[in-house]
């Protein structure tokens, strides 16, 4: 084949707001890359087809998948993981209210609902209970139950509009 | 487990990425959300691509009005077309269809174009499109041609895109005043591809009424559609029922999709006030 499809890329990226420079496989898909490669282990790589949301991250402000995105993609790309995302304080008061909750046990899904509950938390409005299950519909949690982590974010919602 | 491709190479534009499927030959895969490729290519069901990454190329996302039609270029993202005012005036379907596809996150990434090539039968856009009676705009190696929708899925996966083709965008006709668009599916946890669902438009022309999820492409029930048009909504049900064949799987037996069927098309005809 010609020189222009490659089997390995270079990309340069900026994650969690440090420059990063590297050449990876065609296949390797973001949350490998995240977790091998640059040992950022918070996200995490579970079902690695869409389904359980255990490995979303932030990727020029949306939250995305990390198994269904390929490293290549993300050349030019600003991602935030858990680890950007706690040490810059971002979403202190929601990773309070999941302790305050109990909105975690063994903390598996933890890091992908951080960043799916925080993306709903950009919107205006409080959302209602429905919404948060709602858009929380794509992130399982297989030990602590919904209910807490719904407490959870509606609790932040309704203190980021000074409301509680 | 893991993806294996063959390579990747990014488009910077139609006529790069044209050049790269054709280099590629039958190796060549479009690769734009890969909310659907990269699932397949993580579980192996697709192995050795030679990846064309589209996503990049500027023109092909957004929606725009000219000469009484709407276009929708290939690369919106579900989450945009959900907010975009104009598909919220003249395709109120596509919208309504964004809140039932997936989850958030995959709706950042996912694409109309992408939806619409994977040709899945259970997916929403497809069963849209053919209610909405779009046009699909492809680009080859030759040049452009346009597909109608009723020639454009022609089985499970498949579609009239040929090897080295892009879909760079839908149209269809704006709305008229007092056109009606509804989508109903049941499905049995949000964001899951539905159990089975229906499409309504009412134009003055007539209705058209497309189901999806109860066959190996979107159906457009042509035999309810015309006791439709003459009000009788127990002839439609009866109908709708007879020109379906949904297969029977681990989510629901063939018998019973086709009783959600008849089920949502009253629930529609009430909703949209029972008059033909
Ligand atoms: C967990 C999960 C749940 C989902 N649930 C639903 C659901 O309920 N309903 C639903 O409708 N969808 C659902 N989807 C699928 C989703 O809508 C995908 O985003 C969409 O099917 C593919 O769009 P994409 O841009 O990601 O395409 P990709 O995955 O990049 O490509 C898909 C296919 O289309 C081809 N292709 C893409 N764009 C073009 C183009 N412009 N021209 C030619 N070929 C092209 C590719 O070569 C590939 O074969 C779900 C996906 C996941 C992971
Ligand atoms: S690992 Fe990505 S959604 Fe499950
Ligand atoms: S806390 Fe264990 S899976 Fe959610």
């Amino acid at each position: 084949m010609t020189d222009v499809f490659r089997d390995k890329i270079d990309i340069a990226l900026s994650v969690n707001g440090e420059p990063v420079e590297a050449r990876v496989p065609a296949g390797r898909h973001l949350i490998d890359f995240l977790r091998l490669d640059l040992g950022l282990t918070g996200a995490h790589a579970s079902c690695e087809h869409g389904v359980c949301g255990a490995c979303t991250v932030r990727v020029d402000g949306d939250a995305v998948r990390g198994c269904l995105m390929l490293a290549a993609q993300a050349d030019g790309a600003e991602v935030w993981t858990i680890e950007g995302l706690s040490d810059s304080g971002a979403i202190r008061d929601l990773q309070d209210a999941f302790v305050a909750r109990n909105a975690l046990q063994c903390g598996f899904c933890t890091p992908g609902m951080l960043v799916a509950c925080a993306d709903l938390l950009t919107r205006d409005a409080v959302p209602a209970r429905d919404e948060i299950r709602e858009h929380l519909s794509g992130n399982y949690c297989r030990c602590t139950g919904y209910e807490a982590i719904v407490d959870a974010v509606e609790s932040v919602a309704k203190a980021r509009r000074g409301a509680a | 487990m893991k993806a294996s491709a063959g390579g990747y190479a990014r488009a910077s534009d139609l006529r790069h990425a044209l050049d790269l499927l054709g280099q590629a030959g039958d190796a060549g895969r479009v690769l734009v959300g890969g909310q659907s490729l990269i699932a397949a290519m993580n579980m192996r069901l697709s192995t050795g691509d030679m990846l064309v990454d589209i996503s990049r190329i500027s023109g092909l996302a957004g929606v725009t009005q000219q000469d009484g039609r709407l276009r929708i270029g290939a690369l919106t993202r579900h989450a945009d077309l959900g907010g975009d005012p104009l598909v919220g005036r003249h395709a109120p379907l596509l919208a309504q269809a964004v809140g039932h596809i997936a989850h958030a996150a995959i709706r950042n990434r996912g694409t109309i174009g992408g939806a619409l090539a994977h040709a899945d039968p259970a997916a929403e856009f497809p069963a849209c499109v053919l209610a909405l009676d779009a046009t699909m705009h492809l680009e080859g190696p030759d040049g452009a041609r346009d597909v109608a929708v009723g020639d454009f899925f022609i089985d499970v996966f498949e579609t009239a895109i040929a090897e080295g083709e892009i879909l760079t965008a839908i149209s269809l006709p704006v709305a008229e005043p007092a056109e009606v668009q509804i989508l109903k599916e049941v499905a049995r946890r949000s964001g899951d591809y539905a159990l089975a669902g229906l499409c309504l438009v009412r134009r003055a022309a007539g209705v058209r009424l497309s189901a999806l999820g109860v066959g190996s492409v979107p159906v457009l029930a042509q035999g309810a559609m015309a006791a439709l048009d003459a009000g009788d909504i127990d002839a439609a049900v009866t109908a709708l029922r007879a020109e379906l064949d949904p297969q029977s799987d681990t989510q629901a037996s063939g018998g019973y999709r086709k009783h959600i069927a008849g089920v949502l098309l009253r629930r529609i005809w009430d909703e949209i006030g029972g008059t033909a």
